[in-house]
C-alpha cells in the first residue's frame, strides 16, 4: 500500500474521530483517530472535529454559460460549488445558446476543465426539446454520447402531455432519465409568487401550487404507466408531495427533488417587493414547508438540489413583476440544510444520502462512501462556524439571495476532490 | 428649540393608507374640507406651496387622476411637471432604478406615481429623499382615491361608523378596492365584496369582509355602493363571457337599491362604463355620488400635498 498523500486528522465521521488517508486520488483508510500515528510527509489538514462528509452532488444548477455570462460563468459557478461543498453540478439547458446539441455540450465541458481542471466538475443536462421550445425533440443520442448526463426542459416546462412522453421515451433509449420542472404554464398567470393571501394583498400575478401538482400528478401517472423513470425537479408544495408518495407506493418510478430555500422560507419573504425571494416554484407557506420535511424524513423526497440561479444585481433591482425568477444557492446550501440533523428531522446517513448517494445513484455518478478505494471526494463542515452572506463573501457572480445580510450558522471548511484540495 | 424640527406630519411617503393611523386620515378629511373653500373662490389659487416642485410620473395612462393631482398642486401655487413613460410590456424601456436616478437628481419635493407595477412606489419611495405618494400601483394600492372616497362619504354622513359599504366588480385586480377595504373598515364600516368568482382575489382570508356573489344579496341594507371599472380585457382572459352577461349579473340597477337601505349612496371611481358596471340612469341619479368623488379628489389630493409637503414645518 502506497504511503499517503494527503490526510484529514480529527475529523467527525457520524460522530466517530476518524483520520482519512489519501492517495492517489483514492481513500486508502478512515482509520480511528489515534494520536500518535505519524504520516509520514503527507500534508496534513487538521479538522479540529469540524464534520466529515464525501462531496456533494447538486442535481440541479443553473451556471448561465454561454450567453449570460454577466450572470454567472462556467468558472465562477464551480468556484461557489466549491465553497458550498459540491463536487459535481448538474447543469440545467437554458443557456444561450441553448445545450440542445454535442457541439454546445462539448464546449460547456471543455471550458469547465480548463477552469477547474481538478473539480469540482460540471455534468451537462441537455435540452429535451430543440431550444426547449417544446416542439421538436433534441438529438440525445449524440448528447448523452457528448456527456449529458440528463434531459430536462427546465425553464421552458412544457405543456403538451403526448410530447413530454415521447421526449421520456425516447430519453430512456439512451440510458438518461428525465428532469421535469412541473408546472402547467397554462395554469400561471404570474410568476415568482405564491398564489394566497400575501399576493392577493401585495396585489400580484401569482402562481397557484395546483399548476405544479397538476403536473406532478401528470407526471407520476405517465412514470408508472411507461415504467420509466421521471425526476419531479425542485418540488415545493405540500399537494404535489403527497401525488408522489401515492404513486411510489403504486411503484411508480418517480424521484423527486426539493431545495434549501423551500424548506426554510415562505411566501411572506417577498413582502414588500422582496425579488431576491422571487423564484420559480414560488416560496409557499409554513404548511408546505411542513409537508416538504416529512417527505425528507419519510423517503417521499428522494434528493436535495439548490436550484442555484445567479443573476445580476440590476436585474432583481427592480419592480417585482419584472424582475427574473432565482435564487443564488450553492454557496448556502450545506447553512441551511444542516439544522434538519441538528433539529433531529433526520440523521447524517439520510443527509448524505439526500446531497450525495442517491443523486449518484439516479444519474449514473460514481459512489463515494469514503470506503478504501472510493475517489477521495470529501469536505469539511463546521457546524459551529458564522457568516453572513454578503456580495463579498459570495463567489458565485450572482449576489441574489433572500438571506443577504442574513447571518448563518456553519460551513464548508474544506473540499477535497481526487485528494486535491479545491478548497 | 422651535417648533420648526418637530415634524407635523410624519410620513415622507403615501403608499397606502395602512400607513396612516385613525387620526391622521381624519386629518387628511380636516385639511380637505378646510382647502375644499379654495375651490368654491372666483380666484382658486392660495400661495401656500409656491415654490415646490411636484412631478406628476404616470407610467400609465390615467387623465382623471393625473388631471386632479396637477389641479391640486396649481391651486396651491406648487409647479407642477409631468413626466411620462409609455411601457407596453412589463420589461420595455429605461429600468425604474435609473428613472428613480433620474427623479432624484431633478430634486422635487414630491413625486406622484402611477405605474403598473405592484409595489413600484415604494420602490421609489425606498430610493428617493423627496416624498412620494402613490397614485395607483398595479393591482396593489390607491391610497388617495381610497381617502377621497372616504371623505366624500365622510362629507355625506358625517362618520362611517356601523355604515355598510359594497364595493362591487373587479375586486382581484382592483388596487381601489384594496386600498378602500383597508380605509373603509378603519373608520368603522362594514365592507362587503361582490363579483363573480373569476373576479375575486384567491385568498381574502386575513381581509376584514364580506365576499358574496349574488349581487341580490349583498345589496341588502348596503349604506354605499362602490362600483369599479371593468376592464373589457377581462373578456378576452376568459373571465367573464361578454358585457351582456356582466351587465346583466353584476351591473348595479335600481332594483338593487330597493333592497339596500334607504338613501343607499352609489360611487364610482370613475371612468364609467354606463350600462355595463353601472345603470345610466342610476349614474345620473339624486343617489350618485361620482361627480361629488371628483370634487373630493381635487381637494384630499391639496390636503396631501399640504401636508405631505410642508411636513417639517411649524404647522
Ligand atoms: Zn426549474
Amino acid at each position: 500500500m502506497s504511503a499517503p498523500h494527503l490526510v484529514i486528522r480529527r475529523a467527525d465521521w457520524f460522530g466517530r474521530e476518524k483520520d482519512l488517508l489519501m492517495a492517489d486520488g483514492r481513500v486508502l483508510e478512515l482509520a480511528d483517530h489515534d494520536p500518535a500515528r505519524s504520516f509520514g510527509d503527507a500534508e496534513v489538514v487538521e479538522a479540529h472535529g469540524a464534520v466529515l462528509l464525501p462531496s456533494l452532488v447538486d442535481a440541479h444548477v443553473h451556471l448561465r454559460e454561454p450567453g449570460f455570462e454577466y450572470k454567472e460563468d462556467i468558472a465562477s459557478g464551480l468556484k461557489a460549488a466549491a465553497r458550498g461543498g459540491f463536487g459535481r453540478v448538474m447543469a440545467m439547458a437554458n443557456t444561450s445558446p441553448v445545450n440542445d446539441n454535442a457541439d454546445v455540450t462539448e464546449a460547456m465541458l471543455d471550458t469547465a476543465r480548463r477552469a477547474h481542471p481538478d473539480g469540482p466538475f460540471l455534468h451537462p443536462v441537455g435540452a429535451l426539446t430543440r431550444g426547449l421550445k417544446g416542439e421538436e425533440l433534441s438529438p440525445m443520442a449524440d448528447m448523452a454520447q457528448a456527456g449529458c448526463i440528463a434531459f430536462s426542459n427546465d425553464g421552458l416546462p412544457m405543456a403538451s402531455a403526448a410530447f413530454f412522453r415521447k421526449a421520456v421515451e425516447y430519453a430512456a433509449t439512451f440510458n438518461r432519465p428525465v428532469i421535469d420542472h412541473c408546472e402547467n404554464p397554462t395554469m400561471n398567470p404570474g410568476c415568482g409568487v405564491n398564489e394566497g393571501e400575501v399576493s392577493s394583498r401585495l396585489g400580484l400575478r401569482a402562481q397557484p401550487w395546483v399548476a405544479e401538482a397538476e403536473q406532478v400528478a401528470r407526471d407520476c401517472l405517465l412514470a408508472e404507466f411507461l415504467g420509466l423513470p421521471i425526476h419531479l425537479a425542485h418540488v415545493s408544495c405540500r399537494a404535489s408531495v403527497d401525488c408522489i408518495r401515492t404513486a411510489k407506493a403504486r411503484g411508480a418510478p418517480v424521484t423527486a427533488e426539493t431545495c434549501p430555500h423551500y424548506l426554510t422560507l415562505t411566501e411572506s419573504s417577498v413582502e414588500g417587493y422582496n425579488t431576491l425571494a422571487k423564484v420559480n416554484p414560488p416560496l409557499r407557506t409554513d404548511e408546505d414547508v411542513a409537508a416538504l420535511k416529512a417527505a425528507l424524513a419519510d423517503g417521499t423526497i428522494d434528493i436535495l438540489a439548490t436550484d442555484h440561479a445567479p443573476h445580476a444585481d440590476h436585474e432583481k433591482e427592480t419592480e417585482f413583476e419584472a424582475a427574473p425568477c432565482g435564487i443564488s444557492g450553492l454557496e448556502t446550501a450545506m447553512s441551511l440544510t444542516w439544522p434538519l440533523v441538528e433539529s433531529g428531522l433526520i440523521d447524517r446517513e439520510r443527509f448524505a444520502d439526500l446531497w450525495r448517494h442517491r443523486p449518484a445513484e439516479l444519474f449514473g455518478l460514481e459512489p463515494v462512501r469514503l470506503e478504501p478505494g472510493d475517489a477521495a471526494d470529501c469536505i469539511l463542515f463546521d457546524p459551529s462556524a458564522g457568516w453572513t452572506p454578503s456580495p463579498d463573501s459570495l463567489v458565485s457572480k450572482g449576489k441574489n439571495t433572500p438571506f443577504r445580510d442574513t447571518p448563518l450558522k456553519g460551513r464548508v471548511t474544506a473540499h477535497v476532490l481526487g485528494g486535491v484540495r479545491v478548497f | 428649540m422651535t417648533r420648526e424640527d418637530t415634524p407635523t406630519w410624519p410620513h415622507k411617503d403615501l403608499l397606502d393608507v395602512d400607513q396612516l393611523s385613525l387620526e391622521e386620515i381624519h386629518r387628511v378629511f380636516e385639511t380637505a374640507l378646510s382647502l375644499q373653500e379654495i375651490n368654491q373662490r372666483p380666484v382658486k389659487k392660495v400661495p401656500t406651496l409656491r415654490g415646490r416642485s411636484v412631478v406628476l410620473f404616470f407610467a400609465e395612462p390615467s387623465t382623471r387622476t393625473k388631471t386632479s393631482f396637477d389641479m391640486a398642486g396649481k391651486r396651491l401655487s406648487a409647479d407642477t411637471f409631468s413626466l411620462a413613460q409609455s411601457s407596453s410590456s412589463l420589461t420595455k424601456g429605461e429600468s425604474l432604478k435609473d428613472t428613480a436616478l433620474t427623479l432624484q437628481a431633478m430634486s422635487p419635493d414630491a413625486i406622484v406615481i402611477r405605474h403598473w407595477a405592484s409595489g413600484a412606489a415604494q420602490f421609489l419611495a425606498e430610493r428617493l429623499e423627496c416624498s412620494v405618494i402613490n397614485a395607483g400601483d398595479g393591482w396593489h394600492a390607491h391610497p388617495t382615491q381610497a381617502l377621497l372616497d372616504g371623505f366624500t362619504l365622510f362629507q355625506e354622513w358625517g362618520t362611517l361608523q356601523g355604515k355598510t359599504i359594497l364595493i362591487l366588480g373587479d375586486i382581484a385586480h382592483s388596487r381601489v378596492a384594496r386600498s378602500n377595504v383597508n380605509l373603509l373598515t378603519r373608520l368603522g364600516a362594514n365592507v362587503r365584496l361582490c363579483g363573480p368568482r373569476t373576479l375575486l382575489p384567491h385568498d381574502t382570508s386575513s381581509w376584514p369582509v364580506e365576499v358574496y356573489t349574488d349581487l341580490d344579496k349583498a345589496c341588502r341594507d348596503a349604506d354605499g355602493v362602490m362600483c369599479l371599472r371593468l376592464q373589457l380585457e377581462r373578456m378576452q382572459s376568459g373571465m367573464l363571457p361578454d358585457l351582456r352577461e356582466y351587465a346583466r349579473t353584476y351591473g348595479l340597477a335600481p332594483r338593487h337599491l330597493e333592497r339596500a337601505a334607504d338613501d343607499c349612496r352609489v360611487l364610482h371611481p370613475g371612468p364609467m362604463n354606463r350600462g355595463v358596471e353601472i345603470d345610466s340612469a342610476l349614474a345620473d341619479s339624486l343617489s350618485s355620488l361620482v361627480l361629488d368623488q371628483v370634487s373630493a379628489g381635487v381637494a384630499t389630493r391639496m390636503a396631501l400635498l399640504f401636508l405631505y409637503l410642508t411636513r417639517t414645518e411649524a404647522s
